[in-house]
């Protein structure tokens, strides 16, 4: 998998998305649709988190305040001027993207830890505006009516479901060309060692700002559909600490240092987090993630991936 | 708005009040985060677990929960001994602190919410003591003594804690491994029993804040996450690790945190803190006292 040329890489991604698709269409109950769109939302947000903290190293708590203020970009267009899903998307990745860029700009001159406290207090300044704006229908939350007829489909759910799914192509994508190119290479020498890297005339900060622009303005791509599947947002929902956790805990499950990582550990957290929620309860659900998520620094510090290839390299002897 | 004199000087005084109680909830962070360079953004979810000791203590045995706090410590103490040896072990000695350390904290802190909620559920704790319902009026100043016992026994503890550290041969070694850690080894100590030992106090510290905070207002699990930003709010703005500066942080954010939800309504309470730390962590990162 290791040299495959970019564009066979677009063509194998988009092939496995059309088949996935494809095969759900065979499955005549519609759950599967709802459950799927959220693995595939966790792809999305885990992928986005990895680009700042996987490639770079700087954590962000506060990803549910930019896939939040993707779905509440969508909440604010529907009352002004109802636009189809994939146009309101992309209004969300640049609204969360502009917040990501103002915010580096804050913070990305201090030590990491201190960006990771920010990004925390972030998150309760961007909910305490949410809720007390009106016109968002403040803590009382807003109501979305679908169109009666999704574009292409007709069935609301699967056009969701089908715009997610490019979503997590196009960011799947996205975060394996970084991994070969200038800039990544320039992520991991900021990760590694950030002085040696300023010293070898890397440009640190600039390089950071990318990294925090394209991480929130993909996590707003992935909150901006969200009204549409809820129907009715209000901010302990759209801020839901479930998403922050999940963001840090699936990468870091996974495995940081490739793109498949995030996909594995948002495969596997995301199915572990759907049938605990259906068959016993959503407070243990994060209570799973959390231990799930210590186990994993403790005993897998570089998650799956690190196991598998770990576990590979010893037979390769 | 109409700004009354008499309304205006009550919210200042109950933010002081506040602020001093906000200095115990931020002690110990103070010492984790300033001193050891441990982020433990956990720290609210033990003073919620200490909100949870002296409610069970006052439920079944009608211990003052502040009595019932000070039999703890040694229970806080131990744990805090424990889960730095932890993070000692697998994360320190990795050089691995940085990303790995702040995701297992950041477990902690959801692990312990989510057992709370499993354990007590989701209504609202309090406590019962003596002095909950009396407030002591001076004029247009109400003194709730709720508000002014955890108040009082902060800024003794503060002042306990600043003694211990300049005066005592731990607190003086403690202060020696924030400040030089190889310096520390070359004069025979061992700076990780001492980490060890200033990390635990930090947590003990939790257990006392926990019962202040029961008493100032009910409880439930996830009220610890409103703490967060505060904590580390007054934590930079207090230049890491200075307990005079801590104090003076925490009045202030007490104050104006009191003065906006009296005159704005406390909706918007929170976003002052949170805005604070991100102001002051844009403009002015070293605190009001920073070296």
């Amino acid at each position: 998998m290791g040299r495959m040329r970019n564009s066979t890489f677009w063509a194998a991604a988009f092939a496995v998305g059309a088949v996935f698709f494809g095969l759900s269409l065979l499955v005549p109950n519609d759950y599967y649709f709802f459950a799927g769109y959220v693995v595939l939302q966790y792809i999305v947000l885990a992928t986005a988190w990895n680009i700042l903290g996987g490639y770079t190293g700087y954590v962000n708590f506060g990803s549910a305040a930019f896939f939040a203020l993707g779905a509440y970009s969508t909440v604010v267009m529907y009352k002004l001027l109802p636009l189809p899903v994939p146009l309101l998307v992309v209004i969300g990745g640049v609204i969360s993207g502009a917040v990501g860029l103002g915010m580096g700009y804050l913070t990305l001159r201090l030590r990491g830890a201190f960006f990771s406290i920010a990004t925390l207090a972030l998150a309760v300044v961007v909910q305490t505006l949410i809720t007390n704006w009106d016109f968002v229908g403040g803590s009382r939350g807003a109501y979305i009516i679908r169109p009666a007829h999704a574009p292409l489909l007709g069935n609301y759910i699967q056009y969701l479901f089908l715009v997610m799914l490019v979503l997590a192509v196009i960011a799947v994508g996205i975060a394996r060309s970084i991994e070969r190119s200038r800039l990544g290479f320039g992520f991991s020498s900021i990760r590694d060692d950030e002085q040696a890297a300023e010293a070898a005339g890397v440009p640190t900060l600039r390089l950071k700002l990318v990294a925090t622009t394209l991480s929130g303005a993909l996590m707003g791509m992935a909150g901006a559909p969200l009204p549409y599947y809820v129907t009715y947002l209000d901010p302990a929902s759209g801020f839901n600490l479930a998403y922050a956790v999940n963001s840090i805990a699936m990468p870091l499950i996974g495995g940081m240092t490739s793109w498949i990582g995030p996909i594995i550990g948002a495969v596997f957290l995301g199915t572990i987090q759907q049938l605990a929620t259906v068959t016993i309860s959503s407070a243990l659900n994060l209570l799973i993630v959390g231990a799930l998520l210590v186990l994993f620094v403790v005993i897998a510090p570089n998650g799956i991936v690190g196991l598998v290839e770990s576990r590979l390299r010893a037979r390769r002897r | 708005m109409e700004i009354s004199l008499d309304l205006l000087l009550s919210a200042i005084m109950a933010g002081i009040l506040l602020g001093g109680f906000y200095a115990a909830v931020t002690v110990g962070v103070s010492i984790s985060f300033g001193m050891l360079d441990i982020v433990n953004i956990a720290h609210p979810a033990f003073i919620i677990l200490g909100s949870y000791a002296a409610y069970i203590l006052n439920a079944s045995f009608g211990l003052d929960p502040i009595l019932a706090a000070f039999l703890m410590l040694p229970v806080f103490y131990a744990l805090g001994a424990a889960i730095y040896q932890i993070y000692h072990l697998v994360f320190e000695r990795r050089g691995d602190e940085a990303l790995r350390g702040l995701a297992f904290f950041f477990g902690l802190l959801f692990i312990t919410e989510v057992a709370l909620v499993l354990v007590f559920g989701v209504d609202y704790r309090f406590v019962n003591a003596a002095y909950v319902g009396i407030t002591l009026h001076y004029g247009p100043i109400d003194l709730p003594l709720r508000m002014l016992v955890p108040f009082a026994i902060s800024i003794l503890l503060m002042i306990g804690l600043q003694l211990f550290l300049s005066c005592s041969f731990i607190g003086r070694a403690i202060q020696a491994v924030s400040q030089d850690r190889l310096a520390l080894q070359l004069m025979a100590a061992n700076p990780t029993k001492i980490k060890r030992i200033a990390f635990a106090i930090s947590i003990a510290t939790a257990a006392l804040a926990g019962a202040f905070l029961i008493i100032i207002q009910p409880v439930e699990p996830s009220i610890g996450r409103d703490y967060i930003g505060r904590v580390f709010a007054i934590c930079v703005l207090g230049g890491l690790g200075s307990f005079p500066g801590l104090v003076a942080a925490a009045l202030l954010l007490g104050v104006v945190e009191s003065v906006t939800s009296t005159f704005y309504g406390p909706s918007w309470a929170p976003a002052v803190a949170f805005g604070f730390l991100l102001l002051t962590l844009a403009l002015r990162p070293a605190g009001l006292m920073g070296r």
